[in-house]
């Protein structure tokens, strides 16, 4: 596994096994299962990456260039495929297994042989689901939501709903695992509502998880027995209905999307308070908002099926719901924004993500927002303007927060500062082509352009060509983001201090740094002004 | 495939469509916004979008400005202290009923056009559309409460995208134009022929995967899914030819099945139908009579559950 050959430092800390395998593949150890997690899901993201720019490279221009219809559809499907299951997820779950124990003060996850059977399902998982590629009949091309019939053409169904089933079990144990610690393993002192919003948000996360993962596995299983053992679930010629399949797939989609954001929101509230050098605003009513989030997104799946063909009933239920989101979504906005208000502010480069996720995912929610109002969604429904909407909350979003997130705790992992220069045009090369390569698409999709197709009329060439150059610049921008990882981890002489950052607060700041092998194996004794929110009256 | 002579009048037609009328209906090169369309119902998206977009544009002026404001006057660089304060009930009171109040109003407005959208009662026409791996199929119901016999017809893609859409044609996607406007991979051969100022229903399905019927003019999609019979209306108000192109993920040319309605005034549409059905007539009179299960084809097609999309006798 590539993931492996990539690291193999660490080996002064107490305890950790001298041999690669051993201490790799055999790992228990929260933070060795977290690395592996990251590294892995570092990896995926340059292969999802490389998708996406097969993908931009086609639609640099009108006319088919360098692809066949049929890959560009293979390479949609597999870039989101991998992005969704592959990158954003495996890496909240690599920053949950490193930072959750350190932050509850417990010694490690409550559950550390399942935690390594969770991480070692996922090169599996991944290998089979790539595999499908250099298969006879391709790669999944019907799109990441596999909507029979269409999906039921291809090839490739059973790798495919085998590999989903592999994801699946992964993360149910990933979230098994984070909630048995998080509700076993705090520190005595630490009270739930004492807790770091970012061990809050994967509290909640872990329950979504564990709700919708079966229906997926379930969606998928009635997907591969129609293919194969002549079930006729989702086959209207047999009494099937097609559209049975999206509201399954979407219940779990929906809660889906907030797995990938939630963890998000707590990184960020964990970020914008330390460089704000003031306390969070509003810690309850973060927290409440984010369970709200969590609630509100099992009622609201139907609202990626407007143009199905509900009924009126059904539609004006699902778009209600959908707009009840901006409420909560709104106070944690205005909460991030009171958090500075008043502050003492740093930008170094993690604060300089957290600012960009900021207004980037709340310009991604406004579009959600106007997404949401039925009438409209008719248009907007399948064009580019979703397309420009989900990637500003998933990448400028989710992705822009795992980023923060590293950049936050690298120094803890390593015990090395980054390149503070290198992280500032990491981050400036990526914010400025981000919104080059997304913010084109909007018009696209006004314009009446549709997403998923490999070519398009000349009309949508100037955005197409803008939107392309944006993605070919953020895609090498994060060659320097690897590059900085690169120097951090192996080059960097600079040693970071135990309290990284000067304003940073909470149980992780108070071991060294680099963190040891073995952390807490003596809860730690707290004290309530050294935690991020435990001295706050609200 | 057959029925050339059809398909030339037709490309003629196209041609010479009122094409005036269209401007801005169809996509244009730097198009920044939705398009209002056409039809007695488009204006309703095009006006909640707009809403929308201000809504939004005024409220990240004020988030984004108080944040950059926070920015630039909290730091520590310029000698801010941190202040100790977490909490201000009041704010927080305000900021969460504001936007409630907003949402309301928004609400509001769509469910009022919502609720023109769903009702397709009174229509004057129907036309039943049928979307197949990767083409469209039309078939004419009914007009002015008549039923309307065997006129129905494929359309696909026009030839000249075809040939340029191939991988590496060499060929230039710029060069294919009709009447000046660049109508690669969003022209058919044959488009459908509506009446302007009718109600007209449409019935949407699919033969084989799930496709949605997509043209902005007209200000809305409708998925076509197989063994299911989606409704949906529209009344276009002025002549023209309006282009769009299915909008769900249907197959490897899900890209490359277009979508032209040509709207013309009613005296031309009646004088094309009337051509249409006797085109259609004398060919089953010829060779054997009591065959012909002609009527069939609109109500008994739905009972037999899908896939077979009613087998009407080509055009030819």
């Amino acid at each position: 596994m590539a993931h492996a050959a990539t690291h193999d430092h660490h080996d002064d800390h107490h305890g950790a096994p001298k041999n690669f395998f051993v201490r790799w593949c055999m790992s228990t150890n929260h933070k060795d299962i977290g690395t592996l997690y990251l590294v892995f899901s570092l990896l995926m993201f340059f292969i999802g990456g490389s998708f996406a720019m097969v993908i931009r490279a086609e639609l640099f221009k009108p006319g088919l260039q360098l692809v066949q219809p049929y890959f560009f559809n293979e390479m949609t499907t597999m870039h989101a495929l991998v992005m969704i299951f592959g990158a954003v997820m495996p890496a909240f779950v690599g920053l949950g297994n490193w930072m959750i124990p350190l932050m509850i003060g417990a010694p490690d996850m409550a559950l550390p042989r399942m935690n390594n059977l969770s991480f070692w399902i996922l090169p599996f998982a991944f290998t089979l689901l790539l595999s499908t590629l250099f298969m006879p009949g391709g790669g999944p091309a019907g799109g990441w939501t596999m909507y029979p019939p269409l999906s039921l053409q291809g090839d490739s169904v059973a790798p495919l709903v085998f590999a989903v089933h592999l994801m699946g079990i992964s993360s149910i144990m990933g979230a098994i695992n984070i909630i048995a610690t998080i509700l076993n393993m705090r520190a005595p002192g630490m009270d739930l509502l004492k807790m770091p919003v970012f061990v809050w948000s994967w509290l909640i996360t872990a329950f979504l998880l564990i709700a919708v993962m079966p229906v997926l596995a379930g969606a998928v299983t009635m997907l591969l027995t129609d293919k194969y053992f002549g079930t006729s679930f989702f086959n209207a010629a047999g009494g099937g209905d097609p559209v049975l399949f999206q509201h399954i797939f979407w219940f779990f989609g929906h809660p889906e999307v907030y797995i990938m954001i939630l963890p998000a929101f707590g990184i960020i509230s964990e970020i914008i308070p330390t460089f704000s050098r003031k306390p969070i605003f509003g810690y309850k009513a973060m927290v409440f908002a984010i369970a709200s989030i969590a609630f509100l997104s099992f009622i609201v799946w139907a609202h990626h099926m407007f143009a199905v063909g509900l009924p009126l009933g059904a539609e004006i239920f699902f778009m209600y719901a959908t707009m009840l989101i901006a409420v909560p979504t709104g106070v944690k906005v205005f909460n991030w924004v009171s958090t500075m208000w008043g502050g003492s502010m740093t930008f170094e480069t993690p604060m300089l993500f957290a600012v960009a996720f900021v207004i980037l995912f709340t310009i991604g929610g406004f579009s959600g927002l106007m997404l949401a109002l039925v009438p409209a969604d008719f248009q907007y429904h399948d064009s580019y303007f979703v397309v420009a909407h989900f990637h500003y909350v998933l990448v400028t979003g989710a992705i822009f927060a795992i980023i923060a997130a590293t950049y936050y705790w690298l120094p803890k992992w390593t015990g090395h500062m980054y390149s503070e220069f290198w992280g500032k045009v990491h981050f400036w090369n990526s914010v400025i082509w981000v919104n080059v390569l997304f913010f084109p698409q909007h018009f696209l999709g006004l314009a009446g352009m549709p997403r998923r197709i490999p070519d398009y009329n000349v009309a949508f060439a100037n955005f197409n060509m803008i939107s392309s150059i944006g993605g070919f610049l953020f895609g090498a921008s994060q060659l320097i983001f690897l590059g900085v990882l690169v120097h951090a981890v192996w080059f960097s002489k600079k040693k970071a201090a135990d309290r990284v950052w000067e304003g940073a607060k909470g149980l992780e700041w108070t071991v060294p740094s680099p963190a040891p092998y073995h952390t807490f194996e003596l809860p730690p004794v707290i004290h309530e002004d050294e935690l991020a929110h435990g001295h706050v009256e609200d | 495939m057959t029925s050339g002579g059809i398909r030339i009048k037709a490309w003629v037609a196209t041609i010479c469509a009122l094409f005036a009328g269209a401007a801005w209906a169809n996509p244009e090169p730097g198009q920044l916004n939705m398009t209002r369309g056409v039809t007695e119902w488009s204006s309703e998206p095009y006006f909640l979008n707009n809403v929308a977009l201000g809504v939004c544009v005024v409220i990240g002026i004020v988030v984004f400005g108080a944040m950059f404001v926070a920015m630039f006057r909290f730091r520590k660089s310029r000698g801010a202290v941190a202040e100790k304060w977490s909490h201000n009930t009041t704010l927080e009171v305000v900021w969460t009923t504001i936007p409630v109040i907003i949402l309301i109003v928004l609400a509001y407005l769509a469910t009022g056009g919502l609720k023109s959208f769903a009702d397709t009662t009174g229509s004057q026409m129907t036309v039943k559309v049928t979307g197949f791996q990767w083409k469209w199929r039309y078939d004419y119901v009914e007009y002015q409460g008549k039923p309307v016999d065997k006129v129905g017809f494929i359309s696909k893609l026009d030839r000249e995208s075809d040939e340029t859409r191939q991988l590496k044609s060499g060929l230039d996607p710029n060069a294919v134009k009709v009447d000046g406007y660049n109508t690669y991979l969003i022209n058919v051969d044959e488009p459908l022929v509506v009446p302007v100022g009718t109600k007209i229903r449409f019935v949407i399905t699919a033969g084989d995967v799930i496709h949605s019927w997509w043209v902005p003019a007209l200000g809305w999609k409708m998925d076509a899914i197989p063994g299911i019979v989606n409704a949906a209306w529209t009344n276009i108000k002025e002549p023209g030819v309006y282009r769009g192109q299915c909008a769900e993920l249907c197959g490897q040319d899900h890209g490359f099945m277009p979508i032209v309605v040509k709207a013309v005034p009613k005296a031309e549409f009646e004088q094309w139908l009337a051509q249409k059905q006797q085109a259609a007539q004398p060919q089953p009179a010829a060779p054997q009579q009591p065959a012909a299960p002609a009527p069939a084809s609109s109500s008994a097609a739905p009972k037999t559950a899908q896939a077979a999309a009613p087998a009407t006798s080509h055009q030819g």
